[in-house]
């Protein structure tokens, strides 16, 4: 059996008095999508986020394909940003440039970041922009967007580093309801073509469909874990089955 | 016997215009631009996570808010000849007007760039973004619009505060009129040309606020 592609152990961070991450290992294998589930407060974006370090965790080591790190030596800025340079990632908000084209958006990593040539980056660009069905909006602004067209601009964007790992952090939770579908369907389709995605997400119908293990975090630690058909469908834990009850009927 | 001495008016009008396009208006852009400069190296000092930086750039701003043009102006060209740094008052003036312009104008940048959303700094360094590339291809075209509104009114300040150059021999509006007031004792006439002069300039700049803002507001949100 072959390494896991990204592999976090141990992951523990407080904000404040606040212990947010109380010991949190992650194992992704390369080409499967994993899906982070849970309630609010329970420490899965800061997981996400601890991937790339956005979020700086006190203790535990995050690796992804072959660059290490670990968070208690302190790391400085380049090591982290080493670590960075394997991802991509997917904002609940979006986060698109608002002074920059869809085109130039898509392009703001490979070209300022990377240094390749504009040239080739903007044609890798069109390609994926046709890719999320945006290929007619290259040079409109953020600002005339739907929502659900910035949000998969935003996974163009992301893309467009050639990241090995995608991490989306509850990529439809600011969606109107009938924009969900759109964003959710780009993503399915990128789950296909064997990218390798880490999903923070209340869509437990994509969870269902297109995970191959489904995380459930509660109080700063991995409650349970497995294939969706197990943990959704038949969870073992208690609070598994408090959580998804909840879900089904939030009156 | 009339308190406007229109003959006056008009023979003055190009000699102050002169002193208008030869001393007030480079004095003011050159003094801008420095002072932007100036102003972009403190507010990113004032944001630096070492303290000793951000404390430098705290006391440059209390002091130069917390003293007069006047005086700053007077210690460039009157006070350093006492270090043995004599200097002429044209680059007197510039000095004075720059290091004062780069004091107010840094509030007006620190602040603009604290206004670009958290989320944006994040996207960057997704993306690969290092902390220069970040500041410039993401935060500062940002900032610009933000700041624009406070900057022109550093810029409109600076106008009118360049007749305080008039102090150190520095040839332009302000002294113009002084200049031609004084054998002829019209100074209300003289005085009334200038502040005419003064305002159409800050008539003018305003306009361009107006729409450098428009410009620069196009891809934002109504």
């Amino acid at each position: 059996m072959t390494a896991p592609l990204l592999e976090a152990r141990g992951l523990v961070k407080s904000f404040g008095a606040n212990r947010v991450l109380r010991g949190v290992d992650v194992a992704v294998p390369s080409g499967s999508v994993t899906c982070l589930i849970g309630p609010s407060g329970s420490g899965k974006t800061t997981v996400l986020r601890s991937l790339n370090g956005l979020e700086t965790p006190e203790v535990g080591t995050v690796r992804i394909g072959d660059v290490e790190l670990d968070w208690a030596t302190g790391p400085d800025a380049r090591a982290v940003s080493r670590l960075r340079g394997q991802s991509g990632m997917v904002f609940q908000a979006h986060n698109l440039f608002p002074h920059l084209s869809v085109l130039d958006n898509v392009t703001a990593g490979p070209v300022f970041a990377q240094g390749r040539p504009r040239a080739e980056a903007q044609e890798e660009a069109r390609a994926l922009l046709a890719r999320v069905g945006l290929a007619d909006k290259a040079d409109d602004y953020p600002v005339q967007l739907s929502g659900g067209q910035q949000q998969r601009v935003g996974i163009a964007r992301a893309l467009a580093t050639r990241p090995q790992v995608v991490l989306f952090d509850e990529p439809t939770s600011a969606l109107d309801p009938e924009l969900v579908g759109e964003v959710l369907r780009v993503m399915q389709s990128l789950a296909a073509e064997g990218w390798t995605m880490v999903v923070v997400t209340h869509e437990m119908r994509f969870a269902r469909q297109v995970a191959d293990q489904v995380l459930f975090l509660d109080g700063g630690v991995v409650v349970e874990q497995g294939p969706p058909a197990e943990v959704l469908v038949e969870p073992r834990e208690p609070r598994t089955r408090q959580f998804l009850q909840r879900l089904l009927e939030p009156l | 016997m009339s308190a406007i001495d229109w003959d006056l008016v008009r023979s003055s009008l190009g000699p102050l215009l002169d002193g208008l396009l030869r001393g007030t208006l480079p004095l003011t852009a050159v003094s801008f631009v420095l002072g932007l400069a100036l102003a972009l190296v403190l507010a990113l000092m004032r944001l630096s996570g070492r303290r000793l930086v951000s404390a430098v750039a705290r006391a440059y701003v209390s002091i130069i808010r917390g003293t007069p043009l006047l005086l700053q102006l007077f210690i460039v060209f009157f006070g350093l000849p006492s270090l043995g740094i004599t200097l002429d008052p044209w680059p007197s003036a510039i000095i004075a007007l720059s290091l004062n312009v780069g004091g107010y104008a840094s509030e007006a940048v620190r602040g603009a760039i604290l206004a670009v959303p958290r989320g944006q700094f994040e996207a960057a360094m997704t993306v690969g973004m290092g902390r220069t590339t970040t500041l410039r291809r993401v935060v500062l075209p940002q900032a610009a619009r933000i700041a624009v509104p406070p900057l022109s009114n550093t810029l409109i300040s600076l106008v009118k505060d360049t007749s305080l150059v008039s102090t150190i021999l520095v040839t332009e509006l302000l002294r113009k009129a002084q200049e031609i007031a004084s054998p002829t004792f019209e100074f209300f006439t003289l005085y009334g040309v200038a502040a005419v002069y003064y305002w159409v300039v800050c008539l003018v700049l305003s306009f361009g606020q107006t729409r450098l803002e428009t410009r620069l507001s196009r891809h934002v949100a109504a």
